[in-house]
This record gives structure tokens, sequence and C-alpha cells, in this order.
């Protein structure tokens, strides 16, 4: 099973959505700029009345790799690594499912699915977007 | 008036290499130290600073009690993991010039293959990097991104995309840095040069981007120098001045990990350090004899090359084909084998290589060495022979 995230003051509102099966991208609540990683305070605005704003889930891939090297038993192999470029702007890593991975592309469309971690939560994980 | 920053470095030492050094980092750190302080021809009683940078295991306690320093009156870390190495010298520079302190001692001592190995397949519990400058541990960790490889493939994977360089592109500057390391007995890799074919044919780490032999070598050891005022130079057989130093960590941009600057492809601390080191001195880029340029993995190798100005972007895979890295090149490079060849020395020991090549005492020395450089991509500095 794959580890669990690291919940801090700053990020658990990301975890605890997608332990739901929401996709949640911290948003700026007076100027309105997302952000991601989270952090507690917005560097545009300095405000401090930040949320967590449920977005479409969708977005490119814009960076990959196919890890190969060193082994953890959590995973299969090679692991799929991706950095999603959300519709909203906001680039994060993750992993690629329901693809083989030599298939993977830059710019390939995407939407979010989420796989469990130990300890009940979950992941934000992408799969290739089904055709409209 | 003093050249450039007005800190010299008069001492270096280092201990042995190796992937099984036997005891603590605080035993290596102390031997590596007292050789610098014994090649200066500095008492231990006169070190009154300590410099080192995140992830270091030594006590700044513990390493007074071993090395006998009776007050310390500067200390500090410079944060970003590797990246920072270099800044340690910035901060010794400082410290000197402002005469907060005398004698700074800098020093990192690692046990990356027998101890906390960075290639290892762990998964960390802590939600920071230890002031690494990544934030890697918690929001790579769930997917099984997890270690400096798996975090730097993302953009190296982007940079090869945008500029068309291949895995054979960056085989070709392994090649000329194993060949350094074949002629370095305290390398790793002593004695043993790659054709770009062996480079090609060894196994993938990350797939389409880092290659086994693209790695550095997790190594055991420590390295340490000792710096002080240049007007102090005078006493002192072979000094080399800080003619340049700098630091330049620009925003969002992580270390290993950096996934969320607007463009991957390009190393945008680098493009700020070269600002700094070449825009403030007035020294050339023309001007130097050699650089090192911190190479844990090939393709930020590539990435600095371009940030730095050393040729335009995407045109590393040029810059590096038609030679200029060798030891007739216009910028012989990582003349020790670099980390993928000699050791990984979290990059100190780039540094020791410079000052080496400034004495004229590298195995690959390049004739009449005056000025080179040493990047660590957001930290670096441009070193004289007085």
């Amino acid at each position: 099973m794959r580890p669990a995230p690291v919940l801090t003051d700053d990020n658990e509102g990301f975890w605890r959505a997608a332990a739901e099966g929401r996709l949640v991208v911290q948003q700026c609540a007076h100027c309105e700029a997302y952000h991601h990683p989270p952090r507690p305070m917005c560097p545009l605005c300095h405000s401090l009345e930040l949320r967590w704003a449920e977005v479409a889930g969708t977005g490119c891939v814009y960076s990959y790799a196919l890890l190969h090297h060193p082994r953890h038993p959590a995973f299969s192999y090679p692991v799929p690594a991706v950095l999603v470029e959300l519709d909203e702007g906001v680039r994060i890593l993750s992993n690629l499912v329901d693809i083989e991975p030599h298939e993977i592309r830059i710019g390939l469309l995407v939407e979010v699915a989420f796989e469990p971690t130990a300890d009940d939560l979950a992941v934000p994980v992408f799969r290739p977007r089904s055709p409209a | 008036m003093s050249p450039g920053t007005g800190a010299s470095i008069v001492g270096t030492g280092e201990t042995e290499f190796s992937k099984d050094a036997g005891r603590s980092e605080t035993q290596l750190a102390s031997e590596a130290i007292i050789a610098a302080l014994s090649d200066a021809g500095i008492e231990s009683s006169q070190v009154d600073g300590l410099v080192s940078y995140t992830i270091d295991p030594v006590e700044e306690t513990e390493l007074v009690r071993s090395i006998g320093a009776p007050e310390i009156h500067w200390s500090s870390r410079v944060p970003y993991g590797g990246g920072g190495s270099q800044g340690v010298l910035l901060h010794a520079a400082a410290a000197v010039v402002a005469g907060f302190a005398d004698v700074v001692v800098a020093y990192r001592a690692v046990k990356a293959r027998s101890g906390a190995r960075f290639g290892r397949a762990g998964v960390s519990d802590r939600p920071t990097s230890s002031h690494a400058g990544t934030t890697a541990a918690q929001w790579c960790m769930p997917y099984g991104v997890l270690t400096p490889a798996s975090w730097m493939s993302l953009n190296s994977t982007r940079y090869m995309h945008d500029t068309g360089t291949t895995s054979a592109d960056f085989g070709r500057a392994v090649v000329q840095m194993r060949a350094y390391a074949a002629t370095n007995p305290n390398a790793h890799f002593y004695g043993r040069p790659i054709t770009l074919e062996d480079h090609q044919s060894s196994r993938w780490i990350a797939e389409p981007c880092i290659r086994l032999f693209d790695c550095c070598q997790e190594t055991d050891g420590a390295v340490a120098l000792v710096i002080t005022h240049s007007d102090r130079a005078g006493e002192f057989a072979q000094p080399v001045s800080i003619a340049a130093a700098g630091a330049a960590a620009v925003f969002e941009e992580e270390v290993a990990s950096n996934h969320y600057r607007p463009d991957l492809s390009v190393m945008d601390s680098s493009r700020s350090l070269a600002a700094r080191l070449f825009d403030r001195s007035g020294i050339g880029r023309d001007d130097l004899d050699a650089a090192m340029i911190y190479d844990a993995f090939t393709p930020i190798l590539f990435m600095q090359l371009e940030g730095l100005g050393f040729c335009g972007y995407g045109e590393a895979r040029h810059f590096v084909a038609d030679g200029h890295l060798g030891p007739e090149g216009s910028m012989p490079c990582n003349t020790n084998g670099g980390l993928i060849g000699e050791g990984y020395i979290h990059g100190l020991n780039l540094t020791t290589e410079a000052v080496r090549q400034l004495r004229g005492e590298s195995v690959n020395q390049i004739e009449g060495a005056r000025t080179v450089l040493v990047s660590a991509s957001r930290t670096g500095v441009i070193l004289q022979r007085d």
C-alpha cells in the first residue's frame, strides 16, 4: 500500500479532501490566486485568508519520468512520475494510472482519479482524459 | 587593497574518499579540519569560525570538543543542501571581511554510502527536508518519488523535450569526467574510463533522462577549507583569493525537487548567480581557466552550463560535443572527475579541486591556471591565484 502523506498545519486541507475523493487547490480568498504547494500566507497580497477551492481535476502532463531504481515495496515499477499542469495554472506532482508507461508524453491531457494510502488517506493521481 | 571579496583560502584538507569510512562523521570532519589547518600552518587555537551547510550531521559543539578551538565567534550553516555548498565561502568571507571572525573553517563530512544513502528508497515521516531546500518529503513520497535522481528527473525530461537534448548528449560529458577520474588516484573511478557505448548501455535510473552512469557516487569522507582575511595572505605559503562569491535562491525554486518555477528547462538560480559572480567582479567568462560545476546528475551540469552563460539555451549538448570541457578545451570542467567520477562529498570536493588547480597540484593540471569558477547552481565562487 502507498505510504500515507505527512499531514501538517499547512497541507492538511489538501490531503483531507483527497481522502474524500476531492481535488482541492489552495486559493487566496482576497486576490483569488491559486497556490501549490499550499502555504500559510498569500505571497502576492499577504492575506492569511486562504481556502481550499475544489477544482475540475483536468490538466496536461508538463513533464514525466519512469522511475526504475531504487525500488520500494509499496510501488510497482517503473513508477510513472508526472508533473501535471492543472487548468487552473498550478503544477502538481503525481502518478499516471491506466496507461502503458511508455505511452506517456508531454502534453497528454489527463484527469484526476484517487488511490488509497496507508492510514485511510488517499492521493490524487491522474489518468488519460476520456475523449469528450 | 585586497583583491576580490577580501578573503582568501589558505589551507585545504581531505580525508580519503571511500564506500565505508568505518568511523563517525565527527571524526571525519575533525581529521579534514586538522589536515587543512596543518596545510595552512595555523594552530587550531586560532580557529574562531565554523561554517557548514545543511544535512551535515556533525554537531558544532562536538566538533569543537575534538579540534580544540577555545572560542567560536562565528558559526553558520547555508541552506539548500549541496546547492548551498559554495555558500560556505560566501559566509566565511563575510565573517572575516566584516571582522566578526579571524580564521573560519568551512567543512562537510558525510557517510553517504555506509550511512544514510541519498539513493535509498526510503519514505520519510518528516514534513520538511531539514533545510535541504526540497519539500520532496511531503509532496513526492506518496508517489514513489523517493530520491534526488527521481526528483530531478522531472525537470530533466522537460529540459530534453524543450531543447532536443538526448541521453547520448549527456553521455559525452560523462565520458569526459570519467576520463579525468581515470587518472585521479583519489577518484572512485580511478583507472576506469568509459566509452559512450558504456554510458548508453548503463541501466535506467529514471527514464528517459538519468542512467546509472549519470549519477554521482555515494561516498564517505570529509573536506575542509581554512579562510582568513586577504590582508594576512602573505603569511601563508599558497593562498588562493576568493575573487567573487555569491548566492541566488529564486522564488519557488527548490533544490533537486525544482517543480514549480514557470520554465523547468531553465536553471533560473544559475542565471542570477552568474550575474552576481561575473557582473560584480568584472571577471569575464573568457578569463576562466577551468570550472568545477556541481554534477550530482548530468542534466543539471548541462542546465548550469547554460544558466551560467557558457553557452546559449539548449546549446550545452553542442558545447560538450565540441570538447570544451576537456583538457584542451576552452573551459576544462571537473578535472578531478567531478562528483560523478571522483566522489560526492556533497559538492565541497569540487572546491578543493579548484584550489589544487590554482596551486598547480591537480592530477589533471591545466597549465598556468589562474582563475577557476566553482558552481553549485545557486551558490558559487570564482577563485584566483594571488
